[in-house]
């Protein structure tokens, strides 16, 4: 009994002294920075965890909100490597003064506020606007599928403000510290790590916490959480709130690992891969979500590396098999062989008192989030 | 109870992670400054879209490197070791190529790279050859205002390709220019490259129209410019939408002899995806044709189709990235080693016959002396050069040599 209450802080530990100690001392810079890549996208997984997993709201573009705290961060980025000039896009874009949007994010205080409340603020606005009318289900996916989509266009469209297809790269400077260097990167690498363990225990704590419960309870019976006299639009306004700001959050840290950030990032395709990431993960577990995206995201890179001509067979492959073999995922594969496991064992000392009453769903969720 | 079990699980990690930044000094990151050069072979670095919406065009430049690299090693290798080609997926999306580039350098160590097609992987790319110090080989035409000391540019500047095109339009005696082009930066930068050239040379602009990539509806766009009434039209599509644009321009009835519609991204590879039906009579701006006739186009032209099929065209995004290979290697000889500074130094000057003529690297801007040609498409699918610029035009990237684009490249 006391073991098993040790299991969930344990594994927490191990899976720190991994990311922290182990994968820093073994991995050559370059593999470091791309873990640090998928950790980023296992922020937005984290969010997606949140709002589809524990509160039923399939978001299909998350990739906005990534993109605007991408954004945020690589105009705050752009505007000081020029030093006072026009960044160098503008100038082959012809536009001759710097736009009245960017002039603010040459503060970074304002730039780095940006990157979390501008998401939020939009998540919010939205969430005010659909719930309250009761849109769910495949209506609500539909709608932040096509924001997605909409906002792509925007982005390529505006090229003399956004940088259009090509989006924004080459930074120098982070905050005084050259980005090409070895020592940055690995900051980064730390930076990221511990951002995503202190947002996936804040998640954990809200997921345990009152309403937590009521966020699950939205999700399983949302007519019925109205009756009892809460206002589900609320819990799940915060709830998509909260996935948007972790969204804006991993957006703005990408941007110094990866060195780029371009509509390619946000687009459709993109935050759905994000959407299959939880899923293979376990979307039940907010652990799964961070397992997912890591998990593919070093799938995504070594398929490419190994068969750079079949790759994408191979990713998809791997999609369709974790959910017809696991369709709650890794995790639920790996709760789920956990219980076999115990049932024979009660079996086999004779026991005849039947293994504990588990609805799987019900049951995962508590060992893992 | 279970809450303090999990917050010492936290104060581990903590405690785990301040150890690390205190006394674990990074780890040791060989940088290994061996460029390529070790052992008895060389790696050289192939990084192109073999998945995505560029993908149908990139496979063809990458099988023209390969092709390269093969009759190299056929013939000796460079400096007495063999090429090994490390191919990678750049995937149409341009964080990727950042990304493979990263590797490519960082992890196999190659010699030097060959890749890209799009100006948005360029741009990605660039930061990561610069600072790593690391050669890129880039072989498709582009807006021009770029040079970057890691970069060599093997296709057409603006210079070699959109103004020589513009005077054989006013050659023509074509006065009033209707402009059509995909939404991203060439198109934009060549159109505003037309314009001023249009203002100088007492050329008409009736109109400027973008539609996203990948776009292929048209048939508003094609209104618009059959009711401007244009002489020609000055067309920067890119990909797909040439075969949804050129389909609804003949639908309408416009041919080639009344309003001749010049582009600047449509190849051999891409008139069998249009359709030559569609497009037959219209003239392209290039450096390279399949039917150019040198000796080393015909060597080249039979080599690959041996090597593809017979069934297959070159073009010069093609043969640029063929070229690319053979003047890396010419400049590798020179250098007496591939190390990437040598290389460089070396580079300027080096001139070669390749299968659009004389090449030649002008060793200040890293891009290529190129001869112009002017072509119109013919029913077989083919391309017949009409018109060319005479001699190698020396590539000016910045219009330094343009009164008229004094304005532009303030950059």
């Amino acid at each position: 009994m006391n073991l098993a209450r040790l299991k969930g802080p344990g594994v927490f530990a191990a899976v720190a002294v991994l990311a922290l100690v182990v994968a820093p001392l073994l991995l050559e810079p370059f593999r470091l920075g791309l873990l640090a890549k998928y950790l980023c996208f296992a922020i937005v997984a984290l969010g997606i965890g949140l709002a589809w997993g524990q509160g039923g709201m399939l978001a299909l573009g998350q990739g906005v909100f990534f993109g605007l705290g991408g954004y945020a961060m690589a105009m705050h980025l752009k505007l000081v490597d020029a030093q006072g000039d026009l960044p160098d896009f503008m100038v082959w874009s012809g536009v001759e003064q710097l736009p009245a949007l960017w002039k603010p994010f040459a503060n970074p205080v304002f730039a780095l506020a940006m990157v979390v409340i501008g998401p939020m603020l939009i998540a919010t606005v939205l969430g005010l606007l659909v719930f309250r009318q009761r849109v769910r289900g495949a209506y609500f996916a539909i709608l932040t599928q096509a924001l997605a989509a909409a906002f792509v266009i925007l982005l390529v469209g505006q090229q003399g403000l956004t940088g259009g297809t090509n989006g924004l790269t080459n930074f120098f400077d982070l905050f005084g510290q050259d980005l090409a260097a070895d020592s940055t990167q690995r900051g980064l690498y730390f930076a990221v790590a511990i951002a995503t363990g202190l947002l996936y225990l804040g998640a954990r704590q809200l997921v345990n916490s009152r309403f937590g419960r009521l966020l699950v309870a939205v999700r399983d019976g949302e007519d019925r959480v109205r009756f009892l006299g809460y206002d589900p639009a609320r819990v799940k306004t915060v709830t998509f709130a909260i996935s948007a700001g972790m969204a804006g959050l991993a957006g703005a840290l990408f941007v110094p690992v990866v060195g780029i950030i371009s509509p390619a990032l946000l687009g459709v395709v993109p935050s759905l891969e994000l959407v299959v990431a939880v899923a293979v993960g376990g979307r039940f577990a907010l652990a799964g979500a961070i397992l997912g995206a890591v998990v593919m995201g070093y799938a995504k890179t070594s398929f490419s590396e190994q068969f750079a001509d079949g790759w994408l067979y191979l990713q998809g492959a791997l999609f369709i098999l974790v959910m017809t073999l696991a369709p709650k995922g890794i995790l639920g594969l790996a709760a789920s062989a956990r219980d076999a496991l115990a049932r024979r064992r009660t079996a086999r000392s004779g026991d005849p008192e039947p293994p504990p009453a588990d609805a799987p769903g019900r049951r995962v969720m508590e060992e893992v989030a | 109870m279970r809450n303090s079990v999990w917050r010492s699980g936290v104060a581990i990690a903590a405690l785990a992670t301040a150890l690390t930044a205190c006394g674990g000094e990074a780890p040791a990151s060989e940088s290994a400054s061996v460029a390529g050069g070790a052992g008895d072979t060389i790696k050289v670095g192939i990084l192109h879209s073999l998945s995505g919406t560029m993908a149908i065009s990139e496979v063809t430049v990458r099988d023209a490197e390969l092709l390269a690299i093969e009759e190299i090693n056929a013939s000796g290798g460079v400096l007495g070791k063999k090429l090994t080609p490390v191919v990678e997926d750049g995937a149409s999306d341009w964080p990727t190529f950042a990304e493979k580039a990263t590797k490519l350098i960082r992890q196999d160590k190659v010699a030097t790279t060959f890749g890209g097609w799009t100006s948005a992987s360029r741009k990605a790319m660039l930061p990561v050859f610069e600072r790593s110090k690391a050669l890129l080989w880039y072989p498709v035409q582009y807006e021009g205002l770029e040079s970057s000391p890691y970069i060599f540019y093997t296709g057409a500047t603006t210079n070699q390709q959109i103004i020589p095109g513009l005077d054989y339009l006013k050659e023509q005696g074509k006065k009033k220019i209707f402009l059509v082009g995909s939404d991203y930066v060439f198109p934009r930068t060549a159109n505003k490259i037309i314009k001023a050239y249009a203002a100088a040379n007492g050329m008409e602009i009736l109109g400027e129209e973008y539609t996203p990539l990948g776009h292929t509806e048209y048939s508003t766009l094609t209104n618009k410019v059959v009711q401007a009434k244009p002489d020609a039209v000055f067309n920067t599509l890119n990909g797909d939408s040439n075969v949804a644009f050129f389909k609804q321009l003949n639908s309408a009835g416009v041919t080639a002899q009344e309003m001749p519609v010049l582009s600047v991204s449509v190849a051999e590879e891409e008139v069998k995806g249009i359709g030559v039906d569609n497009i037959a009579g219209h003239p392209v701006a290039w450096n390279y044709y399949q039917t150019t006739e040198t000796p080393a186009n015909e060597k080249f032209v039979a080599a690959f189709k041996a090597k593809y099929g017979a069934d297959k065209v070159t073009s010069d995004p093609m043969e640029a990235g063929y070229n690319a290979v053979y003047l890396w290697a010419a400049a590798a000889k020179k250098a007496g080693t591939v190390e990437v500074e040598a290389v460089r130094k070396a580079a300027g000057g080096i001139a070669v016959e390749r299968p659009e003529g004389l090449v030649t690297i002008d060793g200040e801007n890293q891009h290529m002396y190129k001869t112009a040609r002017i072509g119109v498409i013919q029913p077989d699918g083919l391309i017949k050069e009409v018109w060319n610029s005479g001699e190698p035009i020396k590539p000016d990237p910045y219009l330094k040599g343009y009164p008229w684009a004094s304005g532009l490249s303030n950059g």
